[in-house]
């Protein structure tokens, strides 16, 4: 039934490098290592875009990821949120002035949540993702919400064909 | 009738207890890394989830094989705890795990198909051990049922050290543990995407974790079975086996798939045949 809510209790995370120096990157790994252990949320990193439900990315957008972001956020069935992590990912950081950037990730891909920092913390970045589960979840009711008022109409459909 | 009950007990227990190890499992994953680890039921709610989830079907043939590979795992292990023949037992098991492959040959992913090949590496590499355990217990047990193999009053395991020895070796295979978790493993770590899973999402992957549940209690029971003689040495056995098990997983680096083939062979050829032929010979000479 849709109130039992699994989902925030195994959130599996996709983690993608955009154009970051590896600082975010390096933070996102660390919150895995036995000091942080998102483990202990059931948060498992996934390297599968069709097994995640969120994705953590980094750094800006350039014309080379612009169609690789695009793709990875496509494969990640719903109901799925995404977290910019760092200043890159929020507005290209410093690198938003050169030739090949677009800006932040919101530039490709709808972001639900922005973690700030150069390099964020892993303590941050976990907040972040705290934060994406209740919009997960929230998103996660949305969808089964429509389904029900499809299934609804569906039904209505095939009542007033009956008669 | 008796058999009749065990194929109903395990086919509505061992979801649970199959979820319950993987949780334990998990857990002294973690600690033996340094970790608090996940809850003891995070198993069941990573499946719970995956039914919640949007279903991104590739092509529908893909939930045909994964629903029949769930389907021949569950009856392989209701037969064995049915006392069924310990050959056909084998045969449905082998045939479950074709149809996960041809599940994710059906997707034209290159990703899901290396992990298909690499399952089938690991089928030929355990393949042979598992029939040779099931001669072993033949020549110890004089029956290929499960029940009779159960109710013998020999120790089997001092027949079949060897045997026992070689057929842990392709548990590690089995239970998708380092070194041996090619095609695809339970860890955070990264294979190729995710090996032979990579194209399964949604209920889908639910349904393999869900048969990884019923294959891995079949398998614990298989390994009961050298320990039948005695209920409780049996079920200690087991659990000192599966820690085993998980303590391999977390020392050893994931191998090539030419050492995992290599290493189920040379545990049949080694281990297991030769153990057979000293009992063989020892039968014989005795009769």
């Amino acid at each position: 039934m849709s109130t039992m809510a699994f989902l925030k209790r195994s959130p599996w995370i996709l983690h993608y490098d955009a154009s970051s120096c590896n600082g975010c990157d390096i933070e996102v790994l660390a919150c895995l290592t036995p000091l942080y252990d998102v483990e202990r949320f059931g948060i498992i990193n996934t390297g599968n875009p069709k097994h995640a439900d969120i994705l953590l990315i980094t750094g800006g957008i350039n014309s080379q990821n612009r169609p690789v972001v695009r793709n990875l956020y496509e494969q990640m069935p719903e109901p799925k949120v995404v977290v910019a992590i760092g200043a890159c990912a929020a507005t290209g950081g410093i690198f938003r002035e050169c030739y090949n950037i677009a800006g932040g990730v919101d530039k490709v891909i709808p972001v639900d949540v922005y973690v700030p920092g150069c390099a964020a913390r892993p303590e941050q970045i976990i907040d972040g993702v705290v934060k994406a589960l209740g919009i997960l979840e929230e998103k996660r009711e949305k969808m089964t919400g429509k389904a029900e008022i499809k299934e609804g109409a569906r039904h209505a459909a095939e009542a007033g064909e009956g008669t | 009738m008796n058999g009749l009950i065990g194929a109903v007990l395990f086919l509505i227990l061992a979801p649970i207890a199959g979820g319950l190890i993987a949780g334990i499992d998990r857990k002294i994953t973690a600690r033996m890394q340094g970790r608090v680890g996940p809850p003891l039921l995070q198993p069941f709610y990573d499946v719970g989830k995956l039914f919640e989830k949007e279903n991104v079907v590739v092509t529908t043939a893909q939930n045909f094989y994964v629903l029949a590979y769930l389907v021949f795992i569950a009856l392989s292990g209701a037969l064995f705890f049915a006392g069924g023949d310990l050959l056909l037992i084998i045969f449905a098991f082998t045939l479950a795990h074709v149809f996960l492959v041809l599940g994710a040959y059906a997707v034209h992913s290159p990703y899901s198909h290396i992990g298909a090949e690499r399952e089938l590496i690991q089928v030929m590499a355990y393949e042979p051990m598992i029939i040779l355990a099931a001669v072993g217990l033949y020549m110890v047990g004089g029956s290929f049922y499960v029940a009779d193999i159960a109710a013998a009053t020999v120790p089997a395991i001092l027949y079949l050290p060897g045997v026992f020895l070689g057929f842990a070796v392709i548990l590690t295979i089995k239970l998708r543990k380092s070194p041996f978790d090619i095609s695809t493993s339970h860890h955070a770590h990264q294979e190729i995407v995710k090996g032979i899973t990579t194209e399964f999402s949604g209920s889908t992957l639910g349904q393999v974790e869900i048969a990884h549940w019923y294959e891995n209690i079949f398998l614990l029971g298989f390994v009961y079975l050298f320990f039948s003689w005695n209920p409780v040495i049996g079920v200690a056995a087991v659990a000192v086996t599966y820690v085993a098990e998980i303590f391999v997983d977390n020392v050893t680096a994931r191998v090539r798939w030419q050492a995992a083939l290599k290493s189920g062979w040379l545990a049949a050829a080694v281990l297991g045949l030769v153990n057979l032929a000293i009992l063989s010979y020892m039968t014989i000479g005795g009769a």
